[in-house]
This record gives C-alpha cells, sequence and structure tokens, in this order.
C-alpha cells in the first residue's frame, strides 16, 4: 500500500520534460526561493513571538504551486487553501502586503482582517486562501463556470490537499465541472497527510488522480517535487481548459517538511521517511538539475537569493511598521454599501 | 420604454418572482440564475418557468442535486464578476450548503479586508402548511440573520415578492431572499412597469392603535385576516411587515409600538431562538417605555414540523391563535 504512490517519486536527476526558457526558468527559482524564506522568515517572527494566529507551512511544496502557476497567465483565476502562501507567492502576490497580513496590520492585504488563511488579491485572480478544506473547489468550479458564461478566454486552478479528497465539496465540485465542461483544472497537491491522518487512511482507491476516470476526465499523477514536471502537466491541461476541452485533474505527490501547523511537531511521521523526501526538495533538485545544463549559473543564483533575502526583509520592516487597524473599523467591510 | 406602476394587474406570488427574474436577466448581462430542475422543468414551484426558452444555457443553468456546489459555483461566479442568482429548492436543503453560505459567501468580503464584491442572491422555498413533514416545511431564518455578512428578506405579497427580488439581485451583498410556498398561488396586484422595493425598510401593512403585530411571510397575510376578525370586536391591530430581517427596520417597529403600546411577534418559525426573540429584545431597548404590557410572541411548537394534517395546522401560529394572542395581549395576560 505504502509503495502504491512511489512510480513517479524516484529519487536521483530531475527529469526534465520540457526545459522552458530562461526567463520561465528564472522566475520559477525566484517564486519557489520567495516562498521558502517567506515562510522560513515568518517561523522566526512567530516563534520570537512577533506573530501569532495559525500558520500552515508550504516547504517542502513550492514545485507544485510554482509549476502550475508559471503555466497561468495573470488573469487566471485560482482557489486555495489553509496552506496558501504558496499558491498567492507563485501567482504574484506582494511579499509586503502578505506579511503585513500575517502580523494582522492594516497594510496587510484584509487590512489584518483575515490572517494567514484568508489572503486574497482579485487584480492577480486569487480568489482567496481558505480556511475550510475542500472549499476551494466548488468555489473554482463556480469562476470557471462564471467565466465561460462572461466569454473570458481565463481557467481557473482549483489547489487543495490530500485532505480534501474524501470531502462532499470534491466530488460536487469535480463532477459539475466536467458535466458542464467548464475551463478548470484541480490540483490535489497530495502531501501524504492531513494533519497527522496519512492518505492511505482517508482516501480509498489507488490514487485521487484515479477518479478522473469516474467523472470522464483526464487524471495524473506527477511528481510534485519536480517543478519541469508539474509545469508540463499543467500547461497541458490548461490548454485543454483554455480549447474548451475541460477540466482535468492532477495530483502531484509531495511533501510537507513542516507539521500540520506550526505548533505541530509532526511525531506521527518516521524520521526516515522525511530525510527521503528532503534528499527531493523541489529547489535543490531544480537548482541541480539547472545548473547542469547551464541555463542559470551559480552566480545569478546567489543574486536571485540576494534579491529574496532583500525583499524577505522589506516586508517585514514594512509589515512591522504599519499599524494595526483601527477599533473603529471593526464592524466596517461587512456590507457593500 | 415608458414606466407604468400606476397601471396594474392581478397576478401570482409565484409569476411576479417570475417577472422580477426575467426583468433582472434583461437589464444586467451579468445575472445568470442556477439551481436544480430550475430549467426544463421550471422550478419545484414554477418560478423559473419559460425562462430557460427564453433566454438559453447560458442565462439559465441547471444544476445536479449538489447543493453545496450550487452555493460554492455562486461564490466563485460572483467574486470573479458575476451577479447569480441561486436556487435552493427547499430551504431546509440549504444545510447542506452551508459551509459556503455562511463561511465563504458570508465572510468573503470581510476577510479579504473589505475589497470583494459578491452579489448573490440566494432563494429558497420555505414554511409549512403543504403537508410536506419535517425536512421541506422549516422556516430556518433565523439561522441566516445570526450571520453577519448575510441579508435576509420575505416578502409576504406579490407585490413585494417582485420589488424585493428585484432589489436583492442589484444589491451587491449576499442576500438570503426566503419565499413562503404557500405563497405561490396567491394572487395580488403588480405594476405592469419597472419598481424596486427596497431592502431594509419595513410596511405597515395594516393600521390600526390598539396592538402592534409584527410579522413576515406567510403569517403577515393570517395577521391581516386576523386583524379583519378582531376588526369586528372593535380591537384594531397595526401589521407591521418586516419584508427584510436584516438590515431591520428597527424604527418601523418602535414607531408603531410608541402608537399601539402593545406588541406581539408572530412567525412561523419554531418560537424558541427564534428571531422573534430579537424583536422582542429591540423593543425592549428601544420602546421600553411606550409599553403597557409584556411583548408576546407566537411560533411553532418545539418539534419539527408533523405531517398529519391536524398536527402541522396546530403546531403553527394561524388566524385564531393570532385572534387569540393579540385578546390576551389586550388583556394584559
Amino acid at each position: 500500500m505504502a509503495n502504491r504512490r512511489k512510480a513517479n517519486t524516484r529519487r536521483g536527476a530531475t527529469k526534465v520534460p520540457v526545459m522552458p526558457e530562461r526567463a520561465t526558468l528564472v522566475s520559477m527559482y525566484h517564486a519557489m526561493q520567495r516562498i521558502r524564506r517567506f515562510e522560513q522568515t515568518a517561523e522566526e517572527m512567530f516563534k520570537s513571538a512577533r506573530m501569532r494566529g495559525a500558520l500552515h507551512f508550504y516547504t517542502g511544496e513550492e514545485a507544485s504551486g510554482v509549476g502550475v502557476c508559471s503555466a497561468l497567465r495573470k488573469e487566471d483565476y485560482i482557489t486555495s487553501t489553509h496552506r496558501g502562501h504558496g499558491h498567492c507567492i507563485a501567482k504574484g502576490g506582494k511579499l509586503n502586503k502578505m506579511m503585513a497580513e500575517l502580523f494582522g496590520r492594516v497594510t496587510g492585504y484584509c487590512g489584518g482582517k483575515g490572517g494567514s488563511m484568508h489572503i486574497a488579491d482579485l487584480d492577480l485572480g486569487i480568489l482567496g486562501a481558505n480556511g475550510i478544506v475542500g472549499a476551494g473547489i466548488p468555489i473554482a468550479a463556480g469562476a470557471a463556470l462564471g467565466a465561460k458564461l462572461r466569454g473570458e478566454d481565463t481557467v481557473t486552478v482549483a489547489f487543495f490537499g490530500d485532505g480534501a479528497g474524501p470531502t462532499g465539496a470534491f466530488h460536487e465540485g469535480v463532477n459539475f465541472a466536467a458535466v458542464r465542461n467548464l475551463p478548470v483544472i484541480f490540483v490535489c497537491e497530495n502531501n501524504q497527510y492531513g494533519m497527522a491522518t496519512n492518505v492511505r487512511d482517508s482516501n480509498a482507491g489507488e490514487s485521487i488522480a484515479g477518479r478522473g476516470v469516474a467523472y470522464g476526465i483526464p487524471g495524473e499523477i506527477i511528481d510534485g517535487n519536480d517543478v519541469f514536471a508539474v509545469y508540463e502537466a499543467a500547461t497541458k491541461a490548461v490548454n485543454r481548459a483554455r480549447a474548451g476541452e475541460g477540466p482535468t485533474l492532477l495530483e502531484t505527490l509531495t511533501y510537507r517538511h513542516k507539521g500540520h501547523t506550526v505548533h505541530d511537531m509532526a511525531k506521527y511521521r518516521t524520521k526516515k521517511e522525511l530525510e527521503e523526501w528532503l534528499e527531493k526538495d523541489p529547489i535543490h533538485r531544480f537548482r541541480n538539475a539547472v545548473l547542469e545544463t547551464g541555463e542559470i549559473d551559480q552566480k545569478t543564483f546567489d543574486e536571485i537569493d540576494r534579491d529574496v533575502e532583500a525583499e524577505i526583509e522589506a516586508a517585514v520592516e514594512f509589515a512591522e511598521a504599519s499599524p494595526y487597524p483601527s477599533i473603529d473599523t471593526i464592524e466596517q467591510g461587512v456590507y457593500a454599501d | 420604454m415608458a414606466i407604468d406602476t400606476t397601471t396594474t394587474r392581478e397576478i401570482l406570488y409565484n409569476k411576479a418572482l417570475n417577472e422580477a427574474l426575467d426583468e433582472e436577466i434583461a437589464r444586467d448581462d451579468a445575472v445568470f440564475v442556477l439551481g436544480e430542475e430550475i430549467g426544463v422543468w421550471g422550478g419545484a414551484y414554477k418560478v423559473t418557468e419559460g425562462l430557460l426558452e427564453k433566454w438559453g444555457d447560458t442565462r439559465v443553468i441547471d444544476t445536479p442535486i449538489s447543493e453545496a456546489l450550487i452555493a460554492g459555483a455562486a461564490v466563485g461566479a460572483s467574486i470573479s464578476g458575476s451577479r447569480p442568482v441561486a436556487e435552493f429548492m427547499y430551504q431546509d436543503f440549504m444545510g447542506i450548503a452551508m459551509d459556503q453560505i455562511v463561511n465563504q459567501a458570508a465572510k468573503n468580503r470581510y476577510m479579504f479586508g473589505g475589497k470583494a464584491e459578491l452579489p448573490i442572491t440566494f432563494r429558497a422555498a420555505y414554511g409549512a402548511g403543504t403537508g410536506n413533514a419535517a425536512q421541506h416545511t422549516q422556516s430556518l431564518e433565523a439561522w441566516f440573520t445570526h450571520v453577519p455578512g448575510l441579508k435576509v428578506v420575505t416578502p409576504s405579497d406579490p407585490y413585494d415578492a417582485k420589488g424585493l427580488l428585484k432589489a436583492s439581485i442589484r444589491d451587491n451583498n449576499v442576500v438570503c431572499f426566503f419565499e413562503h410556498k404557500s405563497l405561490y398561488g396567491m394572487r395580488g396586484e403588480v405594476p405592469e412597469g419597472e419598481y424596486v422595493v427596497p431592502l431594509g425598510e419595513a410596511a405597515i401593512k395594516r393600521e390600526g392603535e390598539h396592538a402592534t403585530v409584527v410579522s413576515w411571510g406567510r403569517q403577515v397575510q393570517n395577521a391581516l385576516k386576523a386583524g379583519e376578525n378582531l376588526s369586528a370586536e372593535g380591537i384594531e391591530i397595526e401589521v407591521v411587515d418586516l419584508r427584510t430581517l436584516y438590515p431591520l427596520d428597527v424604527d418601523a417597529i418602535t414607531g408603531s409600538v410608541a402608537k399601539t403600546n402593545r406588541a406581539m411577534v408572530v412567525h412561523e418559525a419554531v418560537r424558541f431562538g427564534g428571531f422573534g426573540g430579537e424583536i422582542t429584545a429591540q423593543i425592549q431597548e428601544y420602546a421600553f417605555d411606550y409599553l403597557d404590557a409584556p411583548i408576546k410572541r407566537l411560533g411553532a411548537l418545539h418539534s419539527p414540523v408533523p405531517f398529519a394534517e391536524p398536527l402541522e395546522t396546530a403546531s403553527i401560529p394561524g388566524v385564531e391563535s393570532i385572534e387569540e394572542g393579540v385578546r390576551e395581549l389586550l388583556r394584559g395576560v
């Protein structure tokens, strides 16, 4: 049972199905590194009591969100999850406004009223992270329906985890999208655990992607730590959706390096398992693969790293210098005027 | 086009709703309707009859039996630029969609910093009196009034049904629009021309000096009949039809109580924990000095709605119980 999902996650050199052009490679690395460092910094802030609330880290899963969003246009939509920092950054979210939101400040994406689990940027098509597991799936189907009715050329991606696989929302959303042939891509990021529950104890069947057969849509399992593989599969799915050929169900196999939340020591999994996955770290794999081809040299990687550090530092500075929203705004923004 | 609000004709409540949908689909390209059996079937209560034929399947979307999807699709479509009107065949079925209604639709605007627009109308048939037993007859409006981010509307006659539905669709908020199923067959005067009934405004449906009866939906009609009967006894009640439960027109209630000095709330929902408790508290807070007697509340008994007709009838307020309630109120019982 434990081996059934390993088919596409061999260790070793990253297979490069189609090497994207250099600008795409640079932006992929930039995005993955931004996600990694944003969350590591948020963790430091939390542990030094400068930040509060719930933080669900995407660390280790960066290739999934970045691979998918690299295949999207700015005007395309995504719905995200409680583990949503990565999706938001991959879709172009501003680190300043994200960090300020994590700090609960008025300059944050939600003016301090949403926090980590509710970041949205409608101008970038980010229809919201979500604190309810599975809820983004019907919403994505609705965005795709609306786009189709409005005559838009957009596609919508629903990101969700293996924990959403058993929800009714999954079935209702995917079924409707398939029935209506909607331009939507369902991306199940299978990071092996919903809180402490292993995916094999929560989802029946060989795989989540395998359910595509039941809905009459393509379903594909992808090495979710291989940004190129994710990018290739997402590009294919996006092209299908944009061409009016309907939804696709992708399952990106990956692993969260951290616990479920910042509080979780993840004692329900073995050290060996974690170490195996750490060896498949998507950012390291990307760097090694690209250095080998020479498309990006070490000097450029270092420059990007320095840029990201500067961005993160500026984001923390911006956030901490920003005020909290004022108490008299508590009841503001509930209704449109 | 000339607007004619003086010429009226008598039409049914469900036809009034049908006209509102038809006119709003025509008025705004962003409007579409979705729900179970609303297209080919024409809606369980024929509210959407003929719309699919007229507007086609880009404006009238038949969905599978997937209530969470219906509500979620409305969320996704609205936040990305559409103006959906989503129908739940029965209010009872909204339980299946409560996450999308309560955690998504109602909260997105606020959680996202006040920027997101979710112009959604959730329509649903509610109420007892049809012999449909416990899972098709509830009056659950209090569930929705308790959630910040939702507006709650329930019209009591064809005129309000059309005008309030048009206002709800045009509103940039999430509006829960509840239609009492015993009213679908009610005939009433509706103008030929365009009109809108603003949300948040109650209407005095009957003037009187002895007692105020606050109600909504079908119970307004019962209160009006009770008012006629009581008039023969020399008792004149004032009937305040709230029409919108949130935002609540507190002034209309307190204004009437200031005039009559006695108040009774009547609703078809279970009395315990019902929205009548809120009305009572509002009167207590804002019109206490005008009261000559304790406020009275009528509501359904504390049971699921029973099937057998004598039991169903006895479990909810009716014309006679309203009359008796008013007499008790005047006696100070």
